[in-house]
């Protein structure tokens, strides 16, 4: 029984990441209608960053927390900028291959900066384990789940309660009527690649913390998982990713624990497939009525 | 001007390539003596490269410390050696044609491959030439399947082989875990070794835990592995998940012993906290710190030459050149059919431990296991 609580926040730990990320993919997707294969990236960036600035500047760890969510933020924006806006009216392939251009450009810059040797990285939270009637939590995970919390109210509250949050959800909703009620469109998506970008950061941080080794390939992997949260929980929606990122990493886990570790990736793939055959816009996803 | 530039380019380029030439054949060159030419293969660029490197570095040191000593005495001649290394990027297409340049060139013998696919690809062929072959650090089983091809290092089921003697008999643990990558040949080769030995020696595997290379979440695996009864964990990998693996052991409050096979090496360095470490045992060849004599002033010399510390690709180059030399010395030959026929009647103490050949053409070394004691690797020896 202790057990299989604690394989469930294992999950749980590893889904809130997954979450983090996705609802950066969610977000753009909304607003944008485009897949950022660059954003698992931004987690690597965030990682790296983090580490020049406790390691290697010595800044104390809450300036370094904010300087990263900021460098990444501002990245996001930057990215958006050179590399998407030129495309706003482009097919849809032009814009995708243009995001793996950039994901490969963002992986090979930090090959070259720091070379493809793993550095290792001492969390920058010293929180011991805690143990409850035989489940031993690590701080870590408590504060990985906190964080996310944290994270995902803020953001819901953000979209909901303020004029920028009403503005992204107008976007989303028709782009061209946005902007005839006067919405500043470009700004707008500016905004939403910078809180994207900040929560992937977010991620990042939580990520070498957990792992507490960096290297310049490290987004690839959960930046994949976290589109498929994202694509789970019906990509376009906020709530969708939030869910499906949990979802995914509990799946992950259990299955692990229970079934087969050689079959997880496959079992969670299997639910992906499962899904999307049942409902295709995925779990929180609405039914988009196309226009002709 | 522009003359006078490409004249200095030009002086410039012959003295390094005497400089290079010099350096090749050791001090100098005495003439008289004649050469004995070995041809090297191993990934020298490529995502393997440190691998060929660090071999062909190891030979080069041996070669510079035999000839400086005067050259092998065969019959009644005295030979220089000399090495002429190729890059088979550990692909076996580029193997063959690199293998065929130098057999161009007039090698005598060969070190090689230093991966085992390179190796797999070529066997036929140097079986078919009838060169002798060594393999310093190829550990797929069918490398020495002809008779013309030998090996220094054990192979991936000896290693798993080995660990299983270890954990049962020597420590005395029954119930034992593993945690194996699942994609990658090595991990499994030497899991699956393991897990049969144990079961014939009295042991119980009571968990089988895998992963997929590139993975950094161990924890599920972990937490099964603590619902049973395991004693120990057995995790046949690189030393990359092994840090993985130990750091995320000691956060879920696990102090269960760890054990590994060689790809440990180097693990110190990838975890934050050598505590987490504390205890854990591999199998291992070779370690620079080792307080062995030899290994001191091979680590020295090699650190002097390269400006680098030398792993255990490096000390198996090394003592495959020493294990070509014995052939030479005992053959009083220099023609392969003779010093394939000696193999099996030398002995040479090298720095990854004592060596003979059996008529397959593997060796028999005593096993070097390292334990990590107070953050530092320090040797165990177990005969």
């Amino acid at each position: 029984m202790e057990s299989i609580i604690e394989q469930f926040i294992n999950g749980l730990r590893s889904g809130s990441i997954y979450a983090l990320i996705a609802l950066g993919y969610t977000m753009v997707y909304g607003i944008a209608k485009m897949i950022n294969f660059a954003h698992g990236d931004i987690i690597m960036v965030g990682a790296y960053t983090l580490y020049v600035t406790t390691v290697r500047l010595k800044m104390p760890v809450i300036p370094a927390v904010l300087f990263t969510v900021a460098v990444c933020a501002v990245l996001g924006i930057i990215i958006e900028k050179v590399a998407y806006k030129p495309l706003r009216n482009a097919p849809a392939l032009a814009v995708l291959i243009t995001a793996i251009g950039m994901s490969f450009l963002l992986e090979s810059v930090a090959l070259l900066i720091f070379n493809a040797n793993p550095i290792t990285f001492k969390s920058i939270i010293t929180i011991d384990s805690v143990s409850i009637g035989g489940v031993t939590v690590s701080g870590i995970t408590i504060v990985t789940l906190v964080v996310t919390l944290i994270c995902m109210v803020s953001l819901t509250l953000f979209i909901t309660k303020t004029k920028a949050g009403s503005a992204m959800r107008a976007v989303s909703e028709d782009r061209a009527a946005a902007e005839l009620m006067g919405i500043n469109v470009n700004r707008t998506i500016s905004m939403t690649f910078a809180v994207g970008s900040a929560l992937a950061a977010v991620a990042g941080i939580m990520f070498v913390c957990q792992y507490q080794s960096i290297k310049p390939m490290l987004g690839a992997i959960p930046g994949l998982k976290a589109f498929v949260a994202a694509v789970l929980g019906g990509i376009g929606s906020v709530p969708g990713a939030m869910l499906g990122g949990m979802l995914l990493g509990v799946i992950e886990s259990i299955s692990k624990a229970y079934i087969s570790t050689e079959l997880s990736d496959a079992i969670v793939f299997g639910v992906l497939v499962l899904v999307l055959l049942i409902k295709p816009s995925g779990l929180l996803g609405r039914n988009r009525i196309e226009k002709v | 001007m522009k003359k006078t530039l490409k004249r200095i380019l030009s002086m410039g380029f012959i003295s390094v390539m005497v400089v290079g030439a010099l350096g090749g054949c050791g001090k100098k060159d005495t003439g008289s003596s004649s050469e004995f030419l070995i041809g090297g293969l191993g990934p020298l660029t490529g995502s393997n490269a440190s691998y060929g490197i660090s071999v062909k570095q190891g030979a080069d040191i041996a070669i510079n410390e035999i000839n400086d000593a005067g050259g092998v005495k065969v019959g009644d001649s005295t030979l220089q050696l000399k090495l002429e290394f190729a890059d088979d990027e550990a692909s076996g297409d580029t193997a063959m044609s690199a293998y065929n340049s130098l057999m161009d060139k007039g090698i005598k013998a060969l070190l090689g491959t230093v991966t085992s696919g390179a190796g797999l690809a070529i066997a036929e062929q140097t079986n078919a030439d009838g060169i002798f072959q060594i393999t310093p650090s190829g550990s797929a089983q069918d490398l020495t399947a002809y008779d013309n091809c030998f090996r220094l290092c054990f192979t991936d089921p000896v290693q798993g082989q080995t660990m299983a003697h270890y954990a049962v008999e020597d420590l005395g643990y029954t119930k034992i875990a593993v945690i194996y990558n699942n994609a990658d040949e090595y991990s499994t080769g030497v899991m699956q070794a393991f897990a049969d030995e144990v079961e014939k020696i009295g042991g119980e595997i009571v968990a089988s835990e895998a992963f997929v290379s590139e993975a950094v979440d161990f924890t599920t695996q972990l937490t099964t592995i603590k619902g049973t009864d395991a004693q120990i964990i057995f995790v046949p990998a690189y030393y990359q998940d092994a840090a993985y693996i130990t750091t995320q052991a000691a956060e879920l409050g696990m102090n269960l012993p760890f054990i590994g096979s060689d790809g440990w090496d180097g693990v110190l360095a990838k975890v934050v906290d050598p505590k987490v470490l504390e205890g854990a045992t591999f199998l291992s060849p070779f370690f620079s710190t080792d307080t062995d004599p030899a290994i001191q002033s091979f680590t020295a010399a090699y650190e002097k030459e390269y400006n680098a510390v030398p792993d255990q690709f490096a000390a198996d180059g090394y003592d495959s050149i020493y294990v070509i030399k014995a052939a030479l010395e005992e053959a009083g030959s220099t023609e392969s059919e003779d010093l394939i026929n000696v193999m099996t009647e030398i002995q040479v103490k090298g720095l990854t431990g004592d060596v003979t050949f059996n008529a397959d053409g593997e060796p028999n070394k005593g096993v070097k296991f390292v334990k990590i004691v107070n953050g530092e690797y320090t040797a165990l020896t177990n005969e």
